[in-house]
């Protein structure tokens, strides 16, 4: 029989809630657990071994020097390095930051910034060579799946391309944007959530990062004839994934 | 003579990033350092200049086990700031919202992240082979808690649907009937839990630190109440910043809470069901009863504590299913300037928020204090009179104690940095 794939868990700047989502696979997970070795994951074990490993995935965003270096290890250590959620991939919420000047954030938490060396949020993508990007905040757990089940059998899972404007239309959701004004995103964000939050009469954040050709600025531009507020649009924009090229065309239309 | 070094550079089966450093010299520790290397991701300056409804939404984020705390306890403080009053059935939703999660993170704490060390495992991975069962009946505990969570929010990490004034959807009858169902069949799994834990044996350990709960009039409070101490605190939560500071101390990025005037605190299971134990549901207070246990200064009771808690929230849940039948609601409120405050009971503890908002709805100021913050001082106070116990036992056994310690309180440092890492020098 061939050896279990080796796995390893790393967390960077993060929530922890992207590698909560393996053990939040309750109903499958004593079967992920039988299919796979999870050789390092810090957060369910003690016991946790050295590399090389056969999968990285990488959650949270880079904001130190510290782990820069980490995830160049990382990438030394595993055959396949997965940015796991919306942090690793983009930059997420932390990116938020970026914007402000870095000592002016720094001062509104911390009195003494002698020992605080933190740096603008990053992809991992910035400073290592990533094999697949697992978006989401989190990142949903049926792709998770799919994307465990296409390591095992040696092939491409299937990641969604389009826009969750796709999959609310799916769901026969009433427009939040052309109905009630509101900065929904859906039509530039990449699916795979199955439109939970307009599903939820909730206007998309974008959390999951550009779909591919994603018109941001057609969309920034829809906006503004609507009567939305610059500021708006920009900080919805400016949120989980602002360092994209495809949202950055969208603050510069505004 | 010889000296020692307890060291510990990324401590296991806890959320988020901390280590430990312990220096002992001749039988006495020279030094201790529970370093929270987390690094600081500055939630409290970001959150300055964006919206109040993306507020909720924004701070769910600085934890991905509890984030209906975070979320629930951001929607008071604005509501606070802003005089939004909010309706019986929503309070009622933001309860049973705020239990699903106790169920699903004590669970989670109990069997996967303190459980292995009582029985002897590294991890819940390797109990499969020996303790199938008790690892399904924690699967089915966690499963439940996640999928109330998800009725209410829509997702189990992050959910989307509580929002200043309420909810942009609700659970139907029928979906809230068919998980209690559930929740009356897991009062057993919550009761084996309480009788696991209460099985094993513990370190009796124990020193007069000041136990810190929200408390309230005829309920176990978890999302509102005054905030009370075994020693003389007894404020409403906008007094709290007068009452509860913090320092920062150069190892760590995790902030110290103290009370003003004495010293470092626990929050947490402990602490709750200490000070609150006559107002837990029945079951469950039968059971924190019969234990004999309680009221305990023993931090190590903390996991029996959460166990009882379990069987409580299951219990209140079925009480809360009972009476809400859910109608959708308007939400009818005005933005206007003003200082908010809210504190609710995280499953970890007391849980600190508040916001500056302007005129036009602006995040001007933001304040954040996570039970784990609140807790660091307190765990270092703990080894300080800890670690001189188990200085006889071998160092990988004196190690393990030293951790079991922290986990106690089942950290977040993610929470916490503005917070923890571990290491023992006895060299």
């Amino acid at each position: 029989m061939k050896a279990k794939p080796r796995i390893a868990i790393y967390k960077m700047s993060s929530c922890a809630g992207c590698q909560l989502e393996f053990l939040n696979l309750e109903p499958v997970l004593l079967d992920v657990v039988g299919a796979l070795d999870f050789s390092y994951f810090v957060m369910a074990r003690r016991g946790n071994l050295p590399g090389p490993y056969d999968i990285g995935f990488v959650e949270g965003a880079i904001t130190c020097g510290e782990e820069i270096e980490k995830l160049k290890q990382a990438r030394k250590d595993c055959k396949m390095l997965v940015a796991l959620g919306t942090c690793a991939c983009y930059g997420g919420l932390p990116s938020i930051k970026n914007w402000v000047p870095q000592r002016v954030v720094e001062g509104l938490v911390y009195s003494d910034l002698s020992a605080i060396h933190s740096t603008k949020a990053y992809s991992i993508d910035q400073y290592v060579e990533v094999d697949a990007f697992l978006k989401g905040c989190p990142v949903n757990k049926d792709e998770l799946v799919e994307f465990i089940k296409g390591a095992l059998l040696g092939i491409r899972p299937y990641l969604r391309p389009h826009s969750v404007c796709v999959e609310c239309k799916l769901h026969e959701n009433v427009c939040l944007f052309t109905s009630k004004g509101e900065v929904c995103m859906g039509p530039v964000t990449t699916a795979g959530c199955g439109a939970l939050c307009p599903s939820n009469a909730k206007a998309c954040d974008g959390c999951r990062g550009p779909a591919n050709d994603a018109n941001t600025e057609s969309l920034a531009h829809a906006f503004l004839a609507h009567g939305l507020h610059k500021n708006d649009i920009i900080r919805k924009f400016r949120k989980f994934a602002g360092l994209t090229p495809e949202f950055s065309k969208g603050v510069e239309v505004v | 003579m010889s000296g020692k070094h307890i060291r510990v550079d990324y401590l296991a089966r806890v959320e988020g990033e901390a280590a430990l450093d312990v220096r002992v010299r001749d039988g006495s520790i020279t030094s201790l350092q529970l370093n929270v290397f987390e690094p600081p991701r500055f939630f409290q300056g970001f959150l300055v200049g964006r919206k109040y409804d993306e507020v909720p939404g924004i701070v769910s984020r600085i934890c991905g086990i509890c984030p209906v705390s975070h979320q629930l306890t951001s929607i008071m403080a604005i509501e606070d700031a802003m005089g939004v009053k909010v309706s019986r059935q929503t309070r009622d939703l933001r309860k049973l919202f705020a239990l699903s999660q106790y169920i699903q993170s004590h669970a989670l704490h109990i069997y996967l992240l303190a459980a292995p060390d009582f029985l002897g495992y590294e991890s819940v991975l390797s109990m499969v082979p020996d303790h199938l069962q008790v690892v399904a009946r924690a699967l089915k505990l966690k499963r439940l808690g996640n999928d109330l969570t998800t009725l209410i929010g829509g997702r189990e990490v992050h959910p989307v649907t509580a929002v200043v004034g309420g909810f942009t959807a609700i659970p139907s009858r029928a979906d809230l009937l068919s998980i209690r169902e559930r929740l009356v069949k897991a009062k057993a799994d919550g009761l084996a839990t309480i009788e696991l834990i209460a099985s094993l044996s513990l370190p009796d350990f124990q020193w007069d630190t000041e136990h810190v709960a929200l408390t309230a009039d005829g309920e176990y409070a978890v999302n509102a109440g005054r905030l009370l101490s075994n020693k003389g605190l007894d404020i409403p939560v906008w007094e709290y910043r007068g009452h509860i500071k913090e320092k920062h101390v150069p190892h760590s990025h995790a902030l110290h809470s103290y009370i003003e005037g004495r010293g470092s605190f626990l929050v947490g299971p402990l602490a709750r069901v200490n000070l609150n134990m006559a107002r837990m549901m029945p079951e469950a207070r039968q059971a924190a009863m019969d234990s004999g246990v309680f009221p305990s200064l023993n931090p190590f009771h903390s996991a029996l504590a959460r166990a009882v808690e379990l069987v409580h929230s299951i219990e209140e849940s079925i009480l809360l299913i009972d009476r809400l039948e859910p109608v959708e609601e308007e939400r009818d409120y005005v933005i206007q300037a003003g200082e908010g405050f809210a504190i609710t009971e995280a499953p970890r503890g007391i849980l600190y928020h508040s916001y500056r908002i302007n005129d036009q709805g602006v995040v001007e100021a933001a304040d954040i204090v996570s039970p784990t913050a609140h807790n660091v001082h307190n765990m270092e106070q703990d080894l300080w009179r800890f670690v001189p116990t188990v200085l006889d036992l071998p160092e990988e056994e004196a190690t393990l104690k030293c951790e079991m310690v922290i986990r106690n309180y089942d950290p977040c440092f993610s929470c916490s940095a503005h917070f923890l890492k571990m290491k023992v020098d006895r060299g």
